[in-house]
C-alpha cells in the first residue's frame, strides 16, 4: 500500500471541558475523495479544521506527506510552529468554507490571483492569466470583473473553489460547501467538485449530500460523538451499514431527502 | 345599540375617486415661522453695521490670512496623517495576543484621550523644563547624538505632537472597531491560502477596515481642523492667530473673526465633500466613480436627494 498523503493519528480536541474529538485516526490517499458525514455536533467540521490547524488539536498529530503539521522537531525536542511557519504548510492544503469568505473588496479575478501574487511571488500577468483559466474552469469566465456581492451564492462558492486551487494545493478541504446555498444552486457547485474529482484532485469533504458521497467518493467516514463510527467504500456503507448509529443516521437523512 | 344614520351615497366609488393627500398643516405653520426667524437673522447679518462687511472683504484674501490658512491646513493634515499612522499601530497592538503590547497601547490611549489637547500643547511646548537634553551615546564610548530640547521643540512641532497624539488615541479605537468588524472568516481564508499575519492584515483586513472607518476619519479631520485653532496659545500664526494679530492692531475684532469663520466653514465644506467622494470611490457595493466624478456628483447631492424624496 502506498504511503498516505495525509495521516491523522490519535487526534483529540477539547473546547474547555467539552471533548469534541475523542481520538481520530484516518488516512487520505492521493487522488481520492474522502467524504465525512454525520449528525451535527459530531465533530466533523472540527476535524477538518484541525487538519490545517485552524483549530489547534489538544493532542495527537496530523501528517502531510509524513511531515507533522504545526509541529517541528529540533533534536529530541518538539516545538510548536509559529504562525508564519504554519502558513507555509497551509499553502499545500486549500480550504473551501460553508460561508465562502471571499474578499469583498476584490473582484473575482483578484480573489483568485491575490494569494499566488503575494504569497508565492508569481508575477501579476501570469497570476492573472492562471486565475482566468481557473475561473473559466469553474464556469465563471465571464464574471472575472465582478465583485462578490454581484455574484449568486453558487457563483461565489465556485469562485472560492478557484481561489483555493490557485495555490496549487496537494489537497483541498471542503467544509459543508453547499450548506449555505439555496437548493437550486447546490447542483452547480457539486458539478464543479465532480469535475475536480475526475481530474484526480485529492479532496476531503464534510457534507450532507449523500448522493455526492455515494457517486464521487472513494472513501466514506461516518462520525458521531467525536469518533469515527464506521468507514469504508461509500456504496457499501450507505447500502449496508454495520453499526446501529450509522443506520439510525442514514434512515433519518434519507427519509428527508 | 342605537341605529346609526348613514347617508345613502350611491355615487361613492373607491376605484374612480382620487384620495386627497394628508395635509401637514402643523409642518406648514412651523415652517413659515422658521422661515421668518431665518430671514430676521439674515437681516441682522447683512444690515448690522458692526459686521463691517467691507473690512471682512478687505482681509478675506489678505496675504497674512492666507498664510495662516496654509498653516492651519498643514497642521490639520500632518496631525491627521501622523495620528492615523500611530492609530493603526496602536490598534494592532491592542488586538495582539501579547499582554505587554495590549497594556502599553491601552495606557497610551488612556493618557492621550484623557488629557485635553490644550494642556498637551502647553506641556509639549515646555518639554525642555522636563528633559533639557536628549543624548544618545555608546556606553563608555563616544556620544552619537546630543540635542538641546529647546532647539527641537518649536511651536510647530509641539502643536503637531499635541494634536497628533490626541488623534492617535481616537483613531486607534476607531480602527480597532473597524478591524474587528471584518469577519473572522476573512483571516481564516487568508490563513488557508498560506498568507502570513502581516500579509493578511495589509492586503485583506486593513483595506476593509479602513473602508469602514472612512466616515469617522472624515469626522475627525473636521474636528482636527477646528482643534488646530488651539495652537494660537503657542503664538503659532495659524488662521485664528493671524486674524487675532490683525485685530490686536486695528481693533476690528468682529470682522476679522468673521474672516476666520468663513475660511473654517469653507475648509469644513471641502473636507465633507472630499470624505463623501472618497467613501463613494471605495464602496464596491455601488458602481465605483472616479474620485473627481464622485466629487462632482456630491456637489449635486443635496438636490438629487430632494428629488428622490419627491418621488417617494
Amino acid at each position: 500500500m502506498t504511503t498516505p498523503l495525509l495521516k491523522v493519528e490519535r487526534l483529540r480536541k477539547s473546547f474547555g471541558n467539552h471533548e469534541v474529538l475523542s481520538g481520530i485516526d484516518m488516512e487520505v490517499h492521493r487522488g481520492d475523495v474522502t467524504c465525512i458525514v454525520g449528525p451535527s455536533g459530531s465533530g466533523k467540521s472540527t476535524l477538518l479544521r484541525c487538519l490545517n490547524h485552524l483549530e489547534k488539536p489538544s493532542s495527537g498529530a496530523v501528517f502531510l506527506k509524513g511531515e507533522p503539521i504545526g509541529l517541528k522537531w529540533r533534536g529530541e525536542r518538539l516545538f510548536e510552529m509559529s504562525f508564519n511557519e504554519l502558513a507555509k504548510q497551509r499553502q499545500k492544503m486549500g480550504m473551501v468554507f460553508q460561508g465562502f469568505h471571499l474578499f469583498p473588496h476584490l473582484t473575482a479575478l483578484q480573489n483568485v490571483s491575490e494569494a499566488p501574487m503575494i504569497v508565492s511571488g508569481v508575477p501579476r500577468a501570469r497570476a492573472e492569466s492562471e486565475a482566468m483559466e481557473l475561473l473559466a474552469k469553474v464556469g465563471l469566465g465571464d464574471r472575472a470583473g465582478h465583485y462578490p456581492h454581484q455574484l449568486s451564492g453558487g457563483q461565489q462558492q465556485r469562485c472560492a473553489i478557484a481561489r483555493a486551487l490557485a495555490m496549487k494545493p496537494e489537497l483541498v478541504l471542503f467544509d459543508e460547501p453547499t450548506s449555505a446555498l439555496d437548493p437550486e444552486l447546490i447542483g452547480e457547485v457539486l458539478s464543479v467538485m465532480r469535475d475536480l474529482a475526475r481530474e484526480g484532485t485529492t479532496m476531503v469533504v464534510v457534507t450532507h449530500e449523500m448522493s455526492f458521497a455515494r457517486d464521487v467518493a472513494e472513501h466514506l467516514i461516518f462520525m458521531d460523538g467525536g469518533v469515527i463510527v464506521e468507514e469504508g467504500n461509500p456504496r457499501e456503507v450507505l447500502a449496508h451499514p454495520r453499526e446501529e448509529r450509522t443506520r439510525a443516521f442514514l434512515s433519518r437523512v434519507l427519509e428527508t431527502a | 345599540m342605537p341605529e346609526t344614520k348613514t347617508k345613502p351615497t350611491p355615487s361613492r366609488d373607491i376605484h374612480a375617486a382620487t384620495p386627497v393627500p394628508v395635509r401637514h398643516m402643523g409642518q406648514w405653520l412651523a415652517g413659515a415661522v422658521l422661515l421668518v426667524v431665518a430671514l430676521l437673522f439674515l437681516e441682522v447679518l447683512v444690515n448690522n453695521p458692526n459686521m463691517q462687511w467691507a473690512v471682512v472683504f478687505e482681509y478675506l484674501f489678505s496675504p497674512d490670512i492666507l498664510k495662516g490658512l496654509g498653516i492651519t491646513l498643514m497642521l490639520t493634515l500632518l496631525a491627521m496623517l501622523l495620528g492615523l499612522l500611530l492609530g493603526v499601530i496602536l490598534a494592532v497592538m491592542r488586538l495582539s495576543s501579547s499582554r505587554v503590547f495590549q497594556s502599553v497601547a491601552w495606557g497610551w490611549i488612556w493618557f492621550f484621550r484623557g488629557v485635553p489637547p490644550l494642556v498637551q500643547l502647553i506641556f509639549w511646548y515646555n518639554m525642555a523644563l522636563l528633559i533639557p537634553r536628549i543624548t544618545i551615546s555608546v556606553p563608555f564610548g563616544p556620544t552619537l547624538v546630543n540635542w538641546d530640547v529647546n532647539d527641537l521643540i518649536t511651536p510647530f512641532s509641539a502643536a503637531i505632537m499635541g494634536l497628533a497624539f490626541t488623534e492617535s488615541a481616537y483613531a486607534a479605537e476607531m480602527l480597532r472597531a473597524g478591524i474587528r468588524a471584518v469577519s473572522g472568516g476573512q483571516t481564516e481564508a487568508c490563513a488557508t491560502l498560506g498568507m502570513t499575519r502581516w500579509q493578511s492584515l495589509r492586503r485583506i483586513v486593513l483595506p476593509q477596515a479602513l473602508r469602514i472607518v472612512i466616515p469617522p476619519i472624515g469626522n475627525d479631520t473636521i474636528s482636527m481642523l477646528k482643534f488646530s485653532s488651539l495652537v494660537s496659545i503657542l503664538a503659532l500664526p495659524d488662521l485664528l492667530y493671524s486674524a487675532q494679530m490683525i485685530y490686536a492692531r486695528t481693533y476690528q475684532t468682529i470682522p476679522l473673526l468673521i474672516v476666520a469663520t468663513i475660511w473654517y466653514l469653507v475648509l469644513t465644506t471641502a473636507f465633507t465633500l472630499i470624505e463623501h467622494a472618497v467613501e463613494a470611490h471605495f464602496d464596491v457595493t455601488r458602481s465605483r466613480p472616479s474620485l473627481s466624478r464622485a466629487l462632482v456628483s456630491n456637489l449635486k447631492a443635496p438636490f438629487a436627494l430632494r428629488r428622490k424624496e419627491d418621488l417617494a
